[in-house]
């Protein structure tokens, strides 16, 4: 938590090098065994805790935390010698945390003036949680200076996790015309897949998320495609009309999850609280380098299928002009399953960063598909690469936004550029005008 | 079980102020895709701007509360302009993703800590905004007959509900088989073609979406009125589409499909509903296949296959007849 | 045969045999008018002047740049660079429907019915100043219902003529793909037009409906409408049109009466020679050529 922005490069570079090797031997060897204090709470209670620190990150100790909690649950602390704090719960539910700006030493304040309550919810007991208050001279600049470069991580990751999702959705649109309005429902089936194998049958993450991709892609790629959309196409259901199909599916299949899996954001068993590298400028944990480092990799292959196989090039060929394909002896439908296999892969992986990141709940795919869709559109629909570059705009937009503007409303800054691009450029950043006739 | 109950329960729902709202939100629905072929996904937008409205500028600004009405109506049609002027000269999947995620910015900043004071955060507003409204009730009891059941205020709710409803039916019947109804009925066929023969089709489809749009958030008003609170997550995607179940229910392009498919709507939702929960607190269905509160969510999956098999099977509506359902194969 | 010439081979009497010659009485001018895609020069026209009251035919190998210069006239589509005007009127960044309204209307390669409005609301759709098509309007029935009645009587009219008035009521998707043609065709003189662009009006029409169409084509002219259209089948060409112009790669190539353009020799070395660089269409393109000379032969 503690960064220190006068580090020179070099020791950077060294910090990460070491970072990522401690992070894959932390991966490989460490099952079960937590890096986090914070899942060494007992299962019946959850401990909100927090370090709070000045401008400088030097630890502020004897500021006044208070939390209110839901059965009139109330307590009052003050930050020891180290900045910290923490307060045990023993309930689920919404608790706000204050911070007594008044006991703050001169010169110091808030960053955000109005986060000096913190809503929090704690969904399951035997999970901590972190709380912060960043604080500052307010003197802005500096601060939002220093908050950027986590912010450009985190929204790059968050980029690679929409565009694995995008990439899917773009190729099954390019190819067949629907705009799939399910397919947030296949990030949280291989989330939920995961949870399932890793807590149900003791599965270690690392059996259990290349099974529950592979389950995923069969399911939800080859299956749904064989058993719903290709006899569709066969009737000869209109663009529109099946559209409105895959918003009853999403329907479904959400209220389905709900039914089996519970409305509550459920954690993986292992890894859950993991902390943070610190990396100088950055602080990332172990798990979200590798699974970062594979939605690299994973992206990198899907290009490279579409660029170098037969059944990529096929692949566009059909999204250029599925009759002038068929024509010349593309097998579309082949074509298409395919597609549907890959795209369901990886919005199955993208689901699963997500959950190992922050969980899994039902509503993960929906609150997610937002953004998919606003990737696409940016990039440009049917637009492979576009699809790509429209995701890490978004997801750096996401991030880099809650340096204006409040954290809750994040999403809207995305939301609200988009539609500014469409008026500028309706296209979409690399989608090429509608030729007519 | 107790079939009266029932029965009560469903009769009321199917006439009941649920039925008047997504009638309403249905209707506008219908201006947008049944008869101009927009695809507006952010109705419950519509909705939220009328509800919020009217709770925001009589909680908030102490506004009175018949003038709140048309501040929610310029509210709108403010919308309106906003979601069609980039999006309706564009291929019509960019509406719905533009609309879509306009209705989702609009909840968002409601349910914000941010504009708590104004707009009441997550918990909504509720209060007394409608007193007002319910000033003019002549009905001192509610109904209470051995069928039907309704509160004074709901009955109150309903009756003026229904005729908003009937006057709005009316008023579309005349505009959609006007000259000015077939220019938008040809837009949703061919624009282009629209284009050619000297109709300026972005005027046409942006007056179709402030019409429907003002539709939706007078569907607001009943929404929020009738039950004296807003509550953001109340607007959320869901909303707009089980609008467009209710509108595949009856029958896009239809004038009395929204009041047909809404009562359909509701009468299913809570027969099956009430059904379910009869039946497995009295031990007819395993509790280890579905708890009493998982009732909630079985109704919302029947919800979802429902649309789909709809639109599969009769995409022109359960009364619509075969011959629309072989021009719409060929279009 | 002969009454074609009688009424408007006189406009032509003095017009030079050369890619944009002057006209008598234009009544469409387009000067340097351009659009590339990507690189690619789609359509790239020096000067063409369309002379009023004639039939004109725009012809030219696939790829040509028929369509697309069609879709740029009209507004549908861009131009990179270049002015054109109607009557007079400069069309520069004038969008479609305007277009239509200052009496030049088009229809398309790909028939445009309006497959869930029936025959005869296809055609009042059409008609000009509406006063019910108004949003506040359309709310007093009684405000429209008398310009109503008339326009389906003109309607009616018209759909005689065309032969599709037995079909008045039925969806337009119910038409066969011939009868399509003409109910465009009989759907845009409700616009009354003085200018009519058709593209390929005659393709996918059967022989039968293929005679009625070109006899409602040349009515036009006696109407003293002009016409302008993009066709491959030459027989047509030759049957009805006052004046040929020929489009190769963009450009216009050669202009002149019917006669003088199938001796042409860039005309035919455009058709026969387009085989190089166009590897896409190879199969219509030697139908057009073949077409060419077909219409040579006669």
């Amino acid at each position: 938590m503690i960064r220190q922005s006068s580090l020179n490069s070099v020791s950077i570079l060294k910090k990460v090098i070491y970072s990522l090797v401690l992070a894959i031997i932390a991966g490989i060897f460490s099952f079960g065994v937590s890096l986090s204090p914070a899942t060494a709470a007992q299962a019946d209670e959850a401990v909100l805790y927090g370090v709070v620190t000045d401008k400088d990150d030097l630890p502020l100790p004897g500021i006044g935390i208070s939390v209110i909690g839901p059965d009139g649950f109330e307590d009052q602390v003050l930050t020891d010698a180290e900045g910290a704090w923490r307060i045990v719960t023993k309930a689920t539910g919404v608790y706000e945390i204050s911070i007594d700006e008044n006991s703050l030493p001169k010169g110091q304040g808030l960053t955000n003036p109005e986060r000096a309550t913190v809503k929090v919810s704690v969904f399951m007991l035997g999970i901590d949680l972190a709380i912060q208050f960043p604080i500052g001279v307010g003197v802005v600049k500096a601060t939002r200076l220093e908050r950027a470069p986590q912010l450009a991580l985190d929204g790059l990751i968050l980029g690679l996790i929409i565009g694995l999702a995008a990439l899917g959705l773009n190729l099954i649109f390019g190819t067949t015309g629907l705009t799939n309005f399910a397919h947030g429902e296949i990030l949280t089936m291989g989330g939920i897949i995961t949870y399932y194998l890793s807590l149900n049958f003791g599965l270690s993450l690392i059996i259990a998320i290349p099974l529950a991709i592979l389950i995923t892609a069969a399911v939800a790629g080859w299956a749904q495609n064989q058993y719903l959309w290709k006899p569709l196409r066969r009737r000869g259901t209109g663009l529109i009309a099946m559209l409105v199909v895959s918003i009853g599916f999403a329907i479904f299949i959400r209220y389905f999850f709900l039914f089996i899996f519970g409305g509550g954001t459920k954690q993986l068993p292992q890894y859950a609280g993991q902390a943070g590298l610190d990396l100088g400028l950055v602080s990332i944990t172990p798990k979200s380098i590798i699974t970062t480092i594979f939605a690299i990799i994973f992206l990198i292959l899907a290009t490279l299928w579409l660029l170098k196989t037969k059944m990529g090039k096929a692949s566009r060929a059909v999204a250029d002009n599925p009759a002038l394909a068929s024509a010349s002896g593309i097998d579309v439908e082949k074509v298409i399953r395919s597609v549907w296999i890959l795209g369901a892969a990886l919005a199955a992986y993208a689901g699963i960063i997500l959950t190992t990141n922050q969980g899994v709940s039902f509503l993960m795919g929906q609150d997610t598909l937002l953004l998919i869709f606003a990737a696409v559109t940016l990039g440009g629909l049917g637009t492979a690469n576009g699809a790509l570059i429209g995701s890490l705009i978004i997801g750096l937009m996401v991030q880099l936004s809650t340096l204006f503007i409040p954290t809750e409303l994040k999403y809207v800054g995305a939301l609200v550029v988009l539609i500014l691009i469409l008026i500028i450029r309706p296209q979409g950043i690399l989608g090429k005008k509608d030729r007519i006739g | 079980m107790d079939f009266l109950f029932i029965a009560q329960q469903t009769l009321g729902a199917t006439i009941g102020v649920n039925t008047v709202i997504f009638a309403l939100a249905a209707i506008g629905l219908n201006m947008h895709f049944g008869y101009t072929g927009l695809l507006n996904f952010g109705q419950a937008g519509f909705l939220a701007v009328g509800a919020y409205s009217v709770a925001v500028s009589v909680e908030t600004y102490g506004v009175p509360l018949f003038i709140s009405f048309l501040i929610g109506i310029l509210n709108s049609v403010i919308f309106a302009l906003i979601l069609g002027i980039p999006t309706l000269r564009l291929r019509a999947d960019y509406l719905a993703i533009v609309t879509i995620a306009a209705a989702e910015i609009i909840r968002k900043v409601t349910r914000s800590a941010t504009f708590n004071d104004v707009l009441g955060g997550s918990d909504g507003i509720s209060g007394k905004f409608g007193k007002d409204f319910f000033d003019f009730n002549p009905f001192k009891s509610g109904l209470e007959t051995s069928i039907i059941r309704f509160s004074a205020n709901d009955l109150w709710v309903v009756i003026v509900g229904w005729t908003i409803v009937a006057i709005i039916t009316f008023l579309m019947w005349v505009m959609v088989n006007s000259p000015w109804g077939r220019v938008l009925k040809a837009i949703r066929e061919d624009e282009d073609a629209v284009r050619s023969l000297g109709k300026n089709v972005y005027l046409y489809k942006m007056q179709s979406l402030i019409i429907g749009g003002v539709i939706g958030s007078i569907a607001g008003f009943v929404y929020a009125l009738s039950r004296q609170s807003v509550q953001p997550d109340n607007y959320s995607t869901a909303l707009t589409f089980f609008t467009y179940t209710v509108l595949i229910l009856g029958g896009a392009a239809r004038v009395f499909s929204p009041i047909i498919g809404a009562m359909i709507f509701w009468f299913l939702i809570v027969f099956i509903e009430q059904m379910l929960r009869q039946a497995v607190t009295a031990g007819y269905i395993p509790e280890w296949l579905i708890g009493v509160n998982q009732v909630g969510q079985i109704r919302f999956m029947l919800m979802g296959l429902g649309l789909m098999l709809l639109m599969i099977f009769r995409p022109q509506g359960i009364f619509g007849d075969k011959k629309e359902l072989a021009l719409d194969a060929r279009a | 045969m002969q009454e074609r010439n009688n009424n408007s081979a006189e406009f032509f009497l003095n017009v030079e045999l050369a890619p944009g010659s002057k006209k008598m009485d234009p009544i469409l001018i387009a000067d340097r008018v351009s659009r590339n895609f990507g690189g690619l020069t789609a359509v790239d026209v020096e000067h063409l002047e369309v002379q009023r009251g004639a039939i004109t035919a725009l012809i030219g190998p696939n790829g040509a740049g028929k369509t697309t210069f069609f879709n740029l006239l009209t507004g549908y589509d861009k131009p990179n660079h270049g002015e054109w005007s109607f009557n007079g009127k400069n069309l520069k960044d004038i969008p479609p429907y305007r277009v239509a309204k200052l009496g030049m209307v088009r229809t398309f390669q790909l028939t445009k019915a309006l497959y869930r409005l029936t025959v005869i609301q296809n055609m009042a759709l059409a008609a000009k100043d509406q006063k019910g098509e108004s949003l506040l309007r359309s709310l007093f029935p009684f405000t429209w219902r008398k310009q109503e009645t008339e326009i389906y009587l003109r309607s009616e009219e018209i759909l005689k003529k065309f032969k599709l008035i037995d079909k008045k009521d039925d969806f337009a998707a119910a038409l066969s793909g011939g009868q399509r043609k003409l109910l465009e065709l009989a759907r845009a003189l409700m616009v009354e037009p003085e200018l009519i662009m058709l593209d390929e009006p005659m393709a996918g029409v059967n022989p039968a409906l293929k005679q009625s169409l070109l006899e409602h084509i040349k009515d036009l002219r006696a109407q003293g409408k002009t016409v302008l259209f993009v066709e491959h089948d030459m027989d047509m060409v030759m049957e009805i049109s006052d004046w040929v112009v020929v489009m190769a790669q963009g450009k216009i190539i050669a202009e002149g009466p019917p006669k003088s353009i199938i001796n042409n020799q860039e005309v035919i070395t455009a058709y026969l020679g387009a085989h190089h660089d166009a590897e896409l269409d190879e199969n219509s393109e030697s139908m057009a050529s073949k077409n060419l000379k077909g219409g040579v032969n006669q």
